[in-house]
Order: C-alpha cells, then structure tokens, then sequence
C-alpha cells in the first residue's frame, strides 16, 4: 500500500469558531488537557470557541453499556446541537472519541433514516422546548489540531526531538477505535491509514513508530472494564501492544481517545504490580500523553500545568529526553499551590519517586 | 514480588504464536512425510474416521495443531485411533494418513 493512501480520506475541518463538548471521563484523569486545548486554541492560535457550560454527557457510556436506548441518547445529542446553535456556532468539535463516534453515529442515522430525525426533534421539542439544528461541520478535537498542526509548528519552542542526541523522538501514535473505525470517511485517513496522530508528529519533528499490533485496540470497550471479573481481557489487549511496541524503544505513546490513555496508561501500572513487567527503557514503563499534552509541550507549555503529574507512568524521563526544565517539587502542587497529595512509589515507575519529589509540608 | 490481586487476572491469549512455539518436532515430522504440504484441510479423514464416530477424536485438527507445534494432548489423541485406515482411501492428496499416526506417536511420544 502507498504510505500516501491517508491522503484519499479527507474531511472538512473549520478554521475558526467550535463549539466545544468536553468529555466526561478526561477530566477526572487528564484534567489539564481540556484547558491545554482551550488555551492553545484561544492564547496560542487566536481562534474563537466556546467552553457551553450548559451542555451534558453524550451518555455514550450507558449507550454501549446497553443501559441508554439509542432513541434517549439521539435526544440528548439533539440537544447539544441545539445549545451550539443557540450560542451562535455551528461548528462542532468534540473531546472525546466515543462522544464522536457517537454524533457520528446518530448523523449518519438521521441521514439515512429521515424520519427518525423528525421523531428526534419531536421528542426534542416535547422534552426542552429547544429547536434542533444540525452542526455544519463535525470534528474531533485531534482533528482541529491536525489542521493546525502547521500553525503550531510554526510557534513550536520545543520539538519533539532528543535533546541530547539530536534525533527525532520515537513516538507510538494510538488512535481511539470509535475515530474511524465505525465510519473510516469520518476520520482522517480512514480507519487502515489514521493520519490524524501521525501528522502531528511528523510536523513536530518526532519520528512515528510503525509495530505489529499498531491498529489493536486498546481494550477499554466499556463492557470489557466495567464487570471486575471482565478486566483481564482488557488488561491482555493493552498487554498485546505494549508487548508489540516495546522492541522498537519508544519514547512515548500518544492518543487521541480518552480511554485508550488512560488504560494504556494505568494498566502499565497494573501490571507491573501484577507481573513486574514493565516496557519502557531502564526498566520504567512508556510515558502516555495525550495530544494535547504533546502539543503544549512543543507550545512551551509547563508540564505540571498541563496536568502530567496525573500519570500513572512518570513522564520525567521523557521531559529529560526533550530538555523541557520543569520544576520536580511543584510536581504535587495545584494551581494554587495547594499540595494535591502524592501517589505511592509504583513498580512502573521503579519506586523512583519515594525520595526525589518528596514533599516538605 | 509479591503481586498486588486487584480482582481480576490478565487473561491469556488463545490465538497460536507459531514464532513462540517449538516447531523443531513439527519441522521432523514434515521432514519425514514432506507430502503433509500437500494437505488441504478438506476433513474427509475426520468425516470418516470410525474412532471419530465414537469419540472426540478429530484427526484433521490434531494434525493441523501438531504442525503448528501445539504438542500438548496430541500423542493421547492420537492413541484414540485404531488405525483401520478409511481415512486413506478418502484423503484426495493420497497422503498416507495411518502412517502420519504412527510418525506423530513416534515423535511425540515424549511430550
């Protein structure tokens, strides 16, 4: 297959004005990557979005846990669309991928389905009194900073290269499952060829790592985690890759779905307490950002601010590679300097932490 | 290191590894009877096997997992056989069946 095959899978992605749907799980464990977003768009780039306080959960997490029915979730996606309308935009980014794949979804279905929209706006209209009407154009928050990845670069202080050798970091791009696979023409790239990851590295200055198991998914797939007994099967696929990805010496691993992060994150913790076996060099496991992370990285941004501490996996390493100057005792320091409290020394991370960043209250 | 239980196990694979497993045993096998290249997975041996009739033993899948070097069971398997040789005269690639039998309970006699 041509390396450019990517390039047949394109979407229309605005330049300026989103309305923006925050997730509802990233900000529990990558608080800081929303407001990266917000800020890297507004500060850095000058664009115009809006952060609704109004809307809600798209209920994706019910809807695949079969606990929403399909007619209840395109109701509270109708709505979200409605307050966008109502605030003036009509430009729809979204920050997680489920929530995507989810107005994906239910775009694809009222386009398809004609009367299934009308009983939607019906029951809209029945349930808020609101209006729907249908986003221009639909995108996912990676996507925008695909499209303003030459933007970035062009304001970029740090790239993504080894700061002591010289050389383009090695980076494993993991792209969520509900980006392109349910609908490859909604993602860039497709769903064989996502470009949207490897883009951005590539304009950065990092060099992307191709392995084996590159396209598995990560084994978040809701029902997988949520059943205790169930989580063996998740941990086993993230196992899969990292056991595929870890030949190649990467120096980190980034993606673009809030779950995929997490777990390939917090289930390297999990099991090298289970197991002791961790992927990363000298014995410490891989660093997970997200890409926002990574953007505000190369922006200039400090890592603390962008919420790296929330790891499970301790980035410093990679923060040494890239010669980013951070501050270790602000690590577990809040905004307002207020101690956030500390995790305990973890086998993923060599128990290095114990004396290093230990707080003096 | 004492490992933490956290309530659940990180479940194993069930797909073949062929880059993991031995196939030093398989290789011998095929070394001796290279017509076993010739096999096409069609099951008449299976479809006629009179042991089959009357047991779980399934020769076309013992065969298919001793030549990807999953040894584990498959002498035992192969001792369910009573070799009265029906696959044979079905097999459309004339591999002698009864004798790949004896050469798999002959290599694998120690596993």
């Amino acid at each position: 297959m041509r390396r450019t095959k990517w390039e047949e899978y394109q979407k229309d992605i605005a330049d300026d004005k989103y309305y923006y749907a925050r997730s509802c799980i990233r900000q529990n464990f990558f608080p800081g990557s929303e407001k990266a977003f917000l800020d890297i768009l507004r500060n850095d780039l000058g664009k115009d979005i809006f952060d609704d306080p109004l809307h809600t959960s798209c209920t994706g997490i019910g809807y695949h846990s079969d606990i929403v029915p399909f007619e209840t979730i395109m109701t509270v996606v109708a709505r979200q669309f409605a307050l966008m309308h109502e605030a003036g935009y009509e430009n729809f980014t979204s920050s997680c991928i489920t929530s995507f794949g989810i107005y994906t979804e239910i775009l694809n279905t009222w386009e398809e389905f004609p009367e299934t929209e009308e009983r939607t706006r019906e029951n809209l209209f029945k349930a808020t009194g609101r209006e729907l009407v249908k986003p221009k154009s639909l995108a996912h928050t990676s996507d925008v900073i695909f499209h303003l990845r030459k933007e970035i670069a062009e304001r970029m202080k740090r790239p993504l290269v080894n700061a002591l050798t010289g050389e383009p970091l090695r980076v494993v791009e993991h792209i969520g499952c509900h980006y392109a696979k349910i609908f490859p023409k909604s993602g860039i790239g497709g769903s064989e060829f996502p470009y949207v990851l490897a883009g951005m590295i590539e304009s950065w200055g990092g060099e992307v790592v191709d392995y084996p198991e590159r396209r598995h998914c990560c084994g978040f797939g809701f029902r997988n985690y949520l059943v205790q007994a169930n989580r063996g099967y998740s941990v086993a696929n993230s196992q899969k890759k990292l056991e595929s990805m870890a030949p190649y010496r990467p120096d980190f691993i980034v993606c673009n779905c809030p779950g995929c992060s997490m777990f390939l994150d917090k289930w390297q913790y999990t099991i090298a307490e289970m197991e002791g076996t961790t992927y990363g060099a000298h014995g410490h496991g891989i660093p997970v950002l997200t890409y926002e992370e990574m953007a505000g990285l190369v922006l200039g941004y400090d890592p603390w601010e962008l919420g790296m501490q929330m790891h499970a996996v301790d980035v410093e390493p990679l923060l040494e590679k890239m010669g980013v100057e951070y501050d270790p005792s602000t690590k577990y320091l809040g905004p307002k300097g207020k101690y956030i409290g500390k995790p305990a020394a973890a086998a993923v991370n060599c128990s290095a932490g114990v004396t290093l960043y230990d707080i003096k209250k | 290191m004492a490992s933490v239980n956290f309530g659940f196990g990180i479940s194993k694979p069930r797909v073949i590894d062929i880059d993991r497993n031995n196939l030093r045993k398989s290789d011998e096998i095929l070394l001796e009877m290279p017509e076993l290249q010739t096999c096409i997975g069609c099951g008449s041996c299976t479809a006629s096997c009179t042991a089959g009739n009357l047991t779980s033993f399934n020769f076309r899948k013992v065969h298919a997992l001793v030549r990807r070097g999953e040894y584990a069971g498959a002498y035992e398997e192969m001792n369910k056989c009573m070799l009265c040789g029906k696959c044979r005269l079905l097999c459309p690639r004339g591999i002698n069946t009864r004798g790949v039998v004896m050469l798999i309970k002959r290599k694998l006699g120690d596993f």
